[in-house]
């Protein structure tokens, strides 16, 4: 009999442990950030100032809110069902977080001759993951109305699953014209792929714009945010929650706009790479390093295009949400699929 | 129809075009106007830090002013209290008395002198009213108070204080 080994590296374990927490910090950093910078823009654009009062230019404004929010009265209604009450917003949360495990933050860092790879997981189905992650998000809304025991969470919950799969499928077929370009399912791969070539969005410009629209509906941001709809409903989904369970639904929607905005970054605008990246003769290190800012700015350049769209677009009303999702989107990504795959054949043969 | 006046307007109810329908040409010029709204002057006064000022004209609270000698101007004639239009202006006079010379100019002062700042509506009537230029308006408002009563201004509020002799002025 033989006995079973498991080698253990344990600098791996622990490089990767240190990946992990870095990356949820930053995300969840960003995440209380955007708060800010989402008030800060819709005062600019409303010519208005903006939080300015809790310390400089109002920089502690996310933690005055989430500290509000930590001392609200938590309230379980008495009909709902505690254990589904809690497990959404934990789900929700859950989803978001999960997602930036495999986006690439950056190439090979070289510390004391180990070779770092500055993503949390390289799996080959990088963007399938991402995808299924996206679905489970569904099962956080979905079980937060229903837990909540009110007609009314429960038909937002409803409006907002429906909005969430509708929305998925164009997503996808925009998602699989890029891959019959990249010929990889693999994150990193895309990125290495587009820093020897040329950026994804001048190949699939309709696919971009597609999956940008997806990304919206998806992250339940307006003009798609019917499911919440706060100026004239109550509330959505999370109408029966409050404190921090509140708190998390909407900061997991925050965590979502940061990581769809980074997703679009890396599959569309070349991640971490930047144009002259390997031509300027610098260390690898720095170039690196240099890599993760580039891939920041392209992520706050979404984000703060999210903000702006808000502000500018009107949401669109329920059947016309569906319109555009079955008779347009869908169409349209099926479309661009038939021409991509028209073309490759054409280029091959 | 007979249209009642000529300002009506003809809407445009041409089906849409298709670049109308495409949507998306609106939503980039929507996003160039509030784009543009970004770099504008911001309509916000930071208050407490920054304050708008006031226009020359402008009437605030009352105070009850002094001759150069620190006596009080006002004499209780009850003028002010007749030209105010909301009645917020109640008096009682009182006579000087020997050696009271130095506190009041005429022979008769107010004993008890209060205006309603509630009820107050800053027209200005009772500075126009006043013969004996005592009474007028400053640029300040009446600040916040919890309580009805605290609106009731008497004349250690209204009262300037005495330049020669500030300890007079009480509370």
């Amino acid at each position: 009999m033989t006995l079973l080994t498991i080698a253990i590296d344990w600098a791996f374990v622990i490089e990767k442990i240190l990946l992990i927490s870095a990356v949820l910090g930053v995300s969840l950093l960003i995440a209380m950030y955007e708060t800010y910078g989402e008030r800060k823009v819709a005062a600019w654009i409303q010519d208005r100032r903006g939080p300015n009062r809790a310390g400089p230019f109002g920089i502690l404004q996310p933690l005055a809110d989430g500290g509000k929010l930590f001392f609200k009265e938590e309230i379980i209604p008495a009909t709902a069902n505690r254990f589904l009450f809690i497990l959404g917003p934990s789900i929700a949360m859950l989803a978001a977080c999960l997602t930036s495990a495999v986006i690439p933050w950056g190439d090979v860092l070289t510390i004391a001759g180990r070779q770092i790879s500055l993503q949390v997981a390289d799996v080959n189905i990088g963007v399938l993951w991402i995808i299924a992650v996206l679905g489970m998000g569904v099962y956080g809304i979905m079980i937060g109305g229903w837990a909540s025991n009110n007609k009314f969470s429960l038909l937002a919950a409803c409006r907002g699953a429906s909005q969430v799969i509708s929305y998925e499928l164009p997503m996808g077929l925009a998602l699989i014209a890029l891959f019959m370009i990249s010929g990889s399912l693999s994150l990193k791969d895309i990125v290495e792929q587009q820093r020897d070539g040329v950026w994804f969005v001048l190949l699939q410009p309709l696919g971009f714009l597609i999956f940008l629209i997806c990304a919206f509906a998806e992250c339940n941001r307006t003009p798609f945010d019917l499911p919440e709809a706060e100026n004239e409903l109550n509330g959505g989904y999370h109408l029966e929650y409050s404190s921090m369970k509140l708190g998390f639904y909407l900061f997991a929607e925050y965590i979502n706009m940061f990581i769809s905005s980074a997703l679009m970054a890396t599959l569309y605008f070349g991640g971490y790479s930047f144009p002259f990246m390997d031509s300027l003769g610098l260390s690898p290190n720095m170039v690196t390093i240099l890599g993760i800012i580039a891939l920041f700015l392209k992520t706050f350049i979404f984000i703060f295009f999210f903000m702006w769209v808000r502000w500018t677009i009107p949401r669109f009303r329920y059947d016309q949400l569906m319109k555009l999702g079955w008779n347009v989107l869908i169409p349209l990504a099926l479309l661009n699929m038939l021409v991509t795959g028209a073309v490759i054949l054409y280029r091959q043969g | 129809m007979q249209t009642l006046t000529n300002r009506a307007q003809p809407v445009d109810r041409r089906p849409m075009t298709f670049w109308e329908k495409m949507y998306l040409p609106a939503i980039a010029k929507g996003m160039g106007i509030t784009l543009s709204h970004i770099f504008k002057k911001k309509a916000t006064v930071n208050y407490p830090e920054e304050k708008r000022p006031f226009s020359p004209v402008f009437r605030g609270l009352h105070v009850l002013n002094r001759d150069e000698e620190g006596r009080e101007r006002c004499t209780a004639c009850g003028l002010c209290a007749v030209a105010c239009p909301a009645e917020a202006i109640t008096m009682e006079a009182a006579e000087r008395l020997p050696g009271e010379e130095h506190l009041y100019r005429e022979e008769k002062y107010a004993a008890r002198y209060e205006i309603n700042m509630l009820r107050c509506i800053f027209c200005g009537f009772c500075e126009e009213a006043c013969p004996k230029q005592a009474i007028y308006m400053t640029e300040t408002f009446a600040p916040a108070n919890y309580q009805r009563k605290g609106f009731i201004y008497g004349k250690d509020d209204l009262l300037i204080p005495d330049p020669k002799n500030p300890i007079t002025v009480k509370k």
